[in-house]
């Protein structure tokens, strides 16, 4: 099995996993789980790589060097905001 | 073993640390290491990525992590919580604009029918999700006005946009070897996605920035098909998914459905005359003291004025004295108040509230008729009682904190203009309320002072 009808099959399967996981997230959480699901969006830059590293010099080349800064963005900044947001939750003590 | 059998090895166990990181993100208690798991996917991934042996030169693939996670590192660090949800907004858009790149970089002129079509997804999702995200960023962080803008002829032009692109992209996948098209396609994206975002107004920004969220998801998603690559398809669909499950939660707790949302500016309702019985009744800071002072049981309701009043500081600091007065203190949340899902958590966790401490709306309005004193602070709309009470009210249905059940209300407030949406709220006019006018910071301060 290979091709379109397999990929549509993992996005098939993805997509109830995610409302599976997300419906569960806490309303109190809802601005890291964005950040944070945010940051996983960045995943972009594992497709902008492969088409950075060509090493030909042609426009889909400085397209992929592109995505692959934006991309990086989002990745860093994701994940070290979420990181930081999710440092001041505190349970009470007492 | 081969570095494709590596590659793809790789992304199966980033995919893994995903599901994981996103499962722990659903307790206060794990969030942080779920983030920190779903980070370490993120860095497999990119690691797997590497090893494809069509990568002949890193010397621009460094240069642009480099560049672009400095960017990012430094942005993180620097944002205020307040400014939350525009940062958000802002990587949001830095993430569709890579799926664009990357959808148009996978162009090739031997691309099947089925790649050219998920590559028009990919640029026209990743194109709406960038200028869509800088438009709200703009609103956010008011360098645009935050209202609704809206004119005449608004649904034919974007009809007309949107028949533009479906034209576009059948042309575009017909004659794949012709640029025009692809520019066109681009083009028309980029004009919808500001199209689409300026017709909404500031207090519906929780559902765009969700919306928004989902698109930058989905753009991953189509641009893993274009380059049939998993781990973009496996990511960008869980991301599609959260998304797709916040715009619910925040549409439902608006009561209206999306569509109403996007296509009817909520600017646009016209102040009926909700008869509004009673009279404004101020009290001072003094007055409002002896009440706290003598009150067992606190709740507040923060909104986005709090936030712009910046005044979660002092409101942890009020809440402590009344702790130690032996006072009980809980505060309501409302689904919808800020500008993004979970704003007034983030910004009361950084201020040091516990999260335990924090309701949510249906917790809250079960005990309200046991609280002494409701205390509003910069939230309007949440708590308005038209939405129970009159049914030609705009808002009638939403589900709102019921802060009049309290035995006292005060709503602090800059003046009497009335909330985002533009309703008057009969809430001000109990018999029960007090208003406390003037910057909620600098009434807290008063309350404070008077405390110790």
């Amino acid at each position: 099995m290979s091709g379109a009808e397999y990929l549509l099959f993992i996005l098939m399967l993805s997509i109830f996993l995610g409302f599976e996981l997300i419906n569960k997230v806490p309303a109190t959480l809802h601005t890291p789980l964005m950040s944070g699901a945010n940051a996983i969006s960045g995943i972009t830059v594992v497709g902008a790589v492969a088409l950075a590293g060509t090493g030909n010099e042609n426009v889909a080349m400085w397209l992929g060097v592109g995505a692959v800064t934006l991309a990086s963005i989002n990745v860093v900044g994701g994940y070290m905001v979420t990181d930081r947001m999710l440092g001041f939750f505190k349970k009470k003590e007492d | 073993m081969t570095a494709e059998l590596m590659t793809q090895l790789g992304y199966v166990l980033a995919a893994g640390l995903f599901i994981f990181g996103l499962k722990m993100l659903g307790s206060p208690a794990t969030a942080r290491r779920g983030n920190m798991i779903s980070s370490i996917g993120m860095l497999v991934a990119i690691v797997s990525a590497l090893l494809d042996q069509g990568i002949v030169d890193f010397t621009y693939i460094a240069a642009g992590m480099v560049v672009g996670g400095a960017i990012g590192a430094i942005a993180a660090r620097a944002v205020a919580m307040t400014a939350m949800p525009e940062m958000v907004a802002l990587f949001n858009g830095f993430g569709g604009a890579a799926s664009l790149l990357v959808g148009w970089a996978a162009l090739s002129p031997d691309s099947g029918t089925f790649t050219l079509v998920t590559i028009v997804l990919s640029i026209l999702i990743g194109g709406m999700t960038l200028t869509g995200s800088l438009v709200a960023y703009g609103k956010l962080s008011e360098t645009i006005g935050s209202g609704a803008i809206t004119f005449s002829g608004q649904q034919i032009v974007n009809s007309l946009i949107v028949l533009g692109i479906v034209g576009g992209a059948v042309m575009f996948c017909m004659n794949p070897t012709d640029p025009t098209w692809l520019y066109i396609v681009i083009g028309l994206a980029l004009v919808f996605g500001i199209m689409a975002v300026i017709p909404i107004g500031g207090a519906d920004m929780p559902v765009v920035i969700s919306l928004l969220n989902s698109y930058s998801g989905l753009a991953a998603c189509a641009a893993g098909f274009a380059i049939d690559n998993n781990a973009l398809i496996v990511a960008g669909s869980l991301v599609g998914a959260a998304g797709i499950i916040l715009t619910q939660i925040m549409c439902k707790a608006m009561n209206r459905s999306l569509s109403n949302v996007l296509f009817s500016g909520f600017a646009s309702v016209s102040n009926e005359e909700t008869v509004v019985e009673g009279e404004i009744k101020p009290i001072s800071v003094d007055d409002a003291y002896y009440v706290l002072e003598a009150a067992t049981n606190v709740a507040i309701i923060p909104g986005y004025g709090m936030a712009v009043a910046q005044a979660q500081h002092v409101v942890k600091e009020l809440t402590e004295l009344l702790e130690n007065n032996g006072c009980e203190v809980n505060f309501g949340i409302h689904p919808v108040a800020g500008r993004m899902p979970g704003h007034m958590n983030v910004l009361l966790a950084e201020a040091d509230v516990p999260y335990d401490q924090l309701l949510e709306m249906d917790e809250i309005n079960p005990r309200m008729e046991t609280v002494d004193v409701a205390i509003v602070i910069g939230a309007n709309d949440v708590v308005n009682p038209a939405a129970r009470e009159v049914e030609s009210s705009p808002i009638y249905g939403m589900p709102v904190i019921n802060v009049a059940d309290a035995r006292t209300v005060f709503v602090l407030k800059r003046s009497m203009a009335s909330g985002f949406a533009g309703i008057e709220n009969p809430l001000f006019y109990k018999e029960n309320t007090r208003m406390l006018f003037g910057d909620a910071k600098e009434s807290i301060g008063g309350l404070i002072r008077e405390f110790s």
